[in-house]
């Protein structure tokens, strides 16, 4: 925080500019503004993973960074087994694990030095915001060398420790992980699962867990069980109190994310964007064909979510279940280009048109919102996608998008293009560490309402040059 | 699909068109645990205002006024003695009182949420609340403050309990040393929640104000939400200023919404805004503005740095943006009725309702809970939002709370609420506040559907 004495201002206060991309208010005379961003902080934070093998720490590590990316904050994940892969190209046994394997630690170690100076690289050179450092870190005396770098380069730390002893759980972790491992891939399963059972075991004498006392004035947060129960510890910041949040609300429980938009609309055969129209009658058609293939599909206790708009909601109807409507769930605000063509869109504001495809992500549509509005509006929906179990949510074009792109780990320049044509279920089921995605196009035709980045940009285009890419309508 | 007038007001429970799902399946009774002076009260207190400010029907029931009703006049902390069966007898019907009412509550008055607040101590009493509510089909959620700092609890003593209705005719040594002996009367019977034993459980251990927390089998969403919300809150002395914008040349016209700019008085009161907020000495101030031009250019003129929040623009009037009073009695009648029938839940066609807009600032006020000082910049129809929050009024209340320009308000928490300062900047403005009307009816004539509209050019 500046001084307030810094910028005293005796005379005129300071013309505002609109941003024409963002539609942000600014000062002229360009002084830093700070927006209203995830993360205010200004010290990097360090996130430290702590466990055995075999506790979740890279499938926490990865969902982690894939969250914190998608609300905005820039994350990166550093596991130190990579480093140790890339280092020592072939792993012979467990026995490179053995605490008195002087050869080893010595590798290990270098390895850990290794990703901290990436880290260090990534945190204060790069730009990022946010570090993960996926490894066992089971010592006292490694945690230790951590909270030193840290301090030396002015980061946060903050410690995520998973405990479990349940041996299902463990077990089946190993199976889901582990066996395709580059580590194991010349070993059959029985070899495999024998030499990590041995390879926990080495670490297992020297594993001190974080103390409650010895720890007290470290930030932490310890999982036990898979989520049964969790001790926090000193949480200093905003983006720790969301990690934690978001930590405490996943689960590993099996089960499927039907994604869909409604079906075919009246607009949407006109070319015409957003708005609240009706189905037209392919898209009442679609879903009666979404009816059956959810009452074929035999989902367990299946919630289903929609928006507020009349094209989702006649979407559920014909399902025949009970629904749940989520304004949150609308489509994207278009503000003053709402029902209109692209050709009018083109005709009437070239130059938003244009903003928009040099931008697409962050462009804010006048009085409207942009995709980058759309994920922060969206991100109690996932937070609450996590708690749930089977669930499908019937949604819009920009909405599945923004979904899409948190499950699948899709950047921001990648999201607002992601394809979700019209009539097709995706199913995303958790699997190891990402999302198996299975697509089924149901069968009846529609408008494609997908409108790639043209090539040309520029805000001098011609109208041929930027409605190239408009897909046909009416 | 229902008649579009009517959509929007249709509002039930479980099938219910608010913003976000409503959630509801059982009802949740909240527990408290502890020791005397340890924060349940509090925390229980501020739980119940959060919950109902977001849309879950919550009542706190708190056990020691249930006994204050059955003994009229308290004498010493003997009445507390584990040994005095005749009080022991007394605070039991209490407790058994105030389950009843709870059971009331959720059956009769479709209470969502309830808070239990009594120290609860003994595995047997919280055995007693948990068959009680296995056996109406309620959900348990515990929440256990765990203090051993003597500063905290003295200091908590001196904010609540020197005021409370049984030492009001007590000096303050008095009062400390009996409630010390009050306090001391729990202790050997103290049962904390125990990891082990009751694993099966669902609860949240708080250990000294927020320093550490043990959470354990979160069941639900609800359970999810109060346990991040108690993450978040503390109890360090600050204070939040709220202010909207300096008037704006749309407010000079009597138009809602919109985007514009500061008029000359606006200007002057941002100016002056300045002068108090330098005049306040505020430590460590954050200042907080919406993405609208008005706040923007209001807190320009403080010359320190600030945060625009999206969250915070004004309510979405939908089609009704930059029109007047006027204007939309006349293009949109039936539309002006339907909002004074029921403003808090009224949604603005390809607009917004005050209830949406309490579900957008949900994010603001976790953050405010977390933040210290901070001055939030902000519109009228927030502002109500935000106001209502932290003075816990109810729905029906909050679209008329009073919030007129050039005004500064200062809330300083205490105790179990919130002082509110008003500073009025002496700067001129508009009044933008336009009272309910008599007549609510769709077919009311103009003169009296405009009878509460302000002034303006």
């Amino acid at each position: 925080m500046l001084d307030n004495e810094e910028f005293m201002l005796e005379n005129s206060p300071r013309e505002l500019t609109q941003n024409p991309l963002k539609k942000i208010w600014m000062p002229c005379r360009n002084a830093h503004i700070a927006q209203r961003r995830v993360c205010m902080t200004n010290c990097p934070t360090l996130i430290v993973t702590v466990g055995l093998p075999a506790r979740g720490k890279t499938y926490i590590s990865k969902k982690l960074t894939r969250y914190l990316n998608w609300i905005g904050v820039p994350t990166k994940e550093f596991n130190v087994g990579q480093y140790r892969r890339g280092c020592l190209k072939i792993y012979k046994s467990f026995e490179f694990f053995r605490p008195d394997n002087e050869e080893g630690l010595k590798i290990r170690r270098q390895c850990a030095l290794a990703a901290l100076n990436d880290v260090r690289q990534y945190l204060s050179v790069e730009g990022g915001q946010v570090a993960v450092f996926d490894a066992t870190n089971t010592t006292r005396e490694r945690r230790g060398t951590i909270v030193k770098f840290a301090e030396q380069n002015g980061f946060k730390v903050f410690f995520v420790e998973s405990v479990c002893e349940d041996p299902d759980v463990i077990a089946q972790n190993i199976v889901q992980v582990k066996l395709d491992s580059p580590d194991y891939i010349h070993c059959n399963t029985e070899e495999a699962i024998e030499d990590f059972m041995k390879r926990i075991k080495c670490y297992e004498s020297s594993y001190q867990p974080l103390d409650e006392v010895l720890d007290r004035d470290l930030s932490y947060i310890k999982i036990i069980d898979v989520g049964c129960r969790y001790l926090v510890n000193r949480v200093l910041d905003h983006v720790q109190s969301r990690i934690v949040y978001y930590l405490m609300n996943i689960h590993i429980t099996p089960r499927s994310i039907y994604l869909c938009r409604h079906g075919e609309s009246d607009l949407n055969i006109k070319g015409r964007i957003g708005g609240d129209s009706a189905l037209s009658p392919r898209g009442k058609e679609y879903a009666k064909c979404l009816r059956k293939f959810i009452q074929e599909q035999n989902i367990k206790d299946l919630k289903v979510w929609t928006s507020q708009m009349k094209r989702t909601i006649q979407t559920a109807e014909s399902l025949g279940v009970p629904y749940e409507q989520w304004k949150s769930l609308n489509e994207i605000d278009a503000g003053v280009c709402e029902e209109m063509m692209y050709e009018e869109i083109q005709e009437h504001f070239p130059l938003e048109f244009a903003l928009r495809d040099q931008d697409k992500y962050r462009y804010r549509y006048p009085k409207g919102e942009s995709y980058e509005d759309l994920v922060q509006r969206l991100e109690p929906v996932i937070m609450e996608l996590e708690r749930q179990e089977n669930v499908l949510v019937v949604c819009h074009q920009a909405v599945m998008r923004c979904l899409l792109a948190y499950f699948l780990d899709k950047t921001a320049d990648e999201l607002p293009y992601l394809k979700c044509p019209l009539h097709t279920v995706l199913k995303l089921t958790p699997m190891a560490y990402g999302c198996k995605v299975e697509s089924v196009y149901l069968g009846v035709d529609s408008v494609n309402t997908h409108r790639d980045r043209p090539e040309n940009v520029r805000v001098q285009r011609t109208t041929e040059d930027a409605l190239l890419t408009v897909p046909a309508h009416l | 699909m229902e008649p579009p007038q009517l959509e929007h007001l249709r509002r039930r429970r479980c099938d219910s068109a608010a913003s976000v799902p409503q959630f509801c399946n059982s009802p949740t009774m909240i527990v408290m645990v502890g020791l005397p002076a340890r924060g349940k009260t509090y925390i229980s207190k501020k739980l119940t205002r959060y919950l109902n400010w977001i849309g879950v029907p919550t009542k706190s029931f708190n056990v020691g006024q249930y006994r204050r009703e059955a003994v009229k006049i308290y004498k010493d902390f003997e009445f507390f003695n584990p040994e005095n069966e005749e009080a022991m007898k007394i605070r039991k019907a209490c407790a058994s009182a105030a389950l009843k009412d709870v059971a009331a509550y959720f059956s009769k008055e479709q209470g969502q949420a309830a808070v239990f607040d009594a120290t609860n101590t003994t595995r047997e009493r919280r055995a007693v609340i948990l068959s009680y509510a296995k056996e109406r089909g309620y959900k348990v959620f515990f929440v256990e403050s765990i203090c051993d700092n003597p500063e905290i609890i003295a200091e908590n003593i001196k904010q609540v309990k020197l005021g409370s209705p049984d030492y009001v005719d007590r000096d303050e040594d008095e009062a400390m040393k009996d409630f010390s002996r009050r306090i001391d009367c729990y202790k050997s019977s103290y049962m904390p929640i125990d990891d082990e034993k009751d694993r099966k459980l669902s609860y949240i251990k708080i250990f000294n104000v927020g320093s550490r927390y043990l959470v354990n089998q979160i069941q639900d969403h609800i359970q999810s939400r109060i346990v991040y919300y108690l993450m978040n809150i503390h109890v360090t002395p600050r204070s939040i200023y709220l202010s909207r914008h300096g008037e704006s040349e749309l407010n000079l016209s009597g138009r809602i919404g919109g985007d514009s700019g500061l008029s000359p008085r606006g200007h002057k009161y941002a100016k002056g805004l300045a002068t108090f907020i330098r005049g306040q000495n505020i430590k460590e101030l954050k200042v907080w503005t919406s993405h609208m031009k008005r706040t923007i250019q209001t807190a320009e003129a403080l010359g320190v740095q600030y945060e625009q929040w999206k969250a915070l623009n004004e309510i979405d009037a939908g089609v009704c943006e930059e029109l007047t009073y006027e204007e939309i009695q006349e293009n949109l009648p039936e539309e002006f009725a339907l909002r004074d029938q029921d403003k808090y839940r009224y949604r603005y066609p390809k607009g917004e309702s005050y209830e949406d807009l309490v579900h957008r600032l949900e994010p603001v006020i976790m953050e405010l809970e977390r933040q210290e000082n901070v001055l939030v910049i902000c519109h009228q129809a927030v502002f109500r939002c935000l106001l209502a929050y932290f003075m816990n009024k109810p729905a029906e209340e909050l679209p008329y709370l009073r919030c007129p320009l050039h005004t500064v308000l200062k809330l300083t928490p205490i105790a179990y609420g919130c002082k509110v300062e008003s500073f009025f900047l002496n700067i001129e403005a508009v009044n933008t506040h336009r009272e309910r009307p008599g007549n609510v009816d769709i077919n009311r004539n103009p003169g009296e559907a405009l009878q509460t509209v302000p002034d303006h050019i």
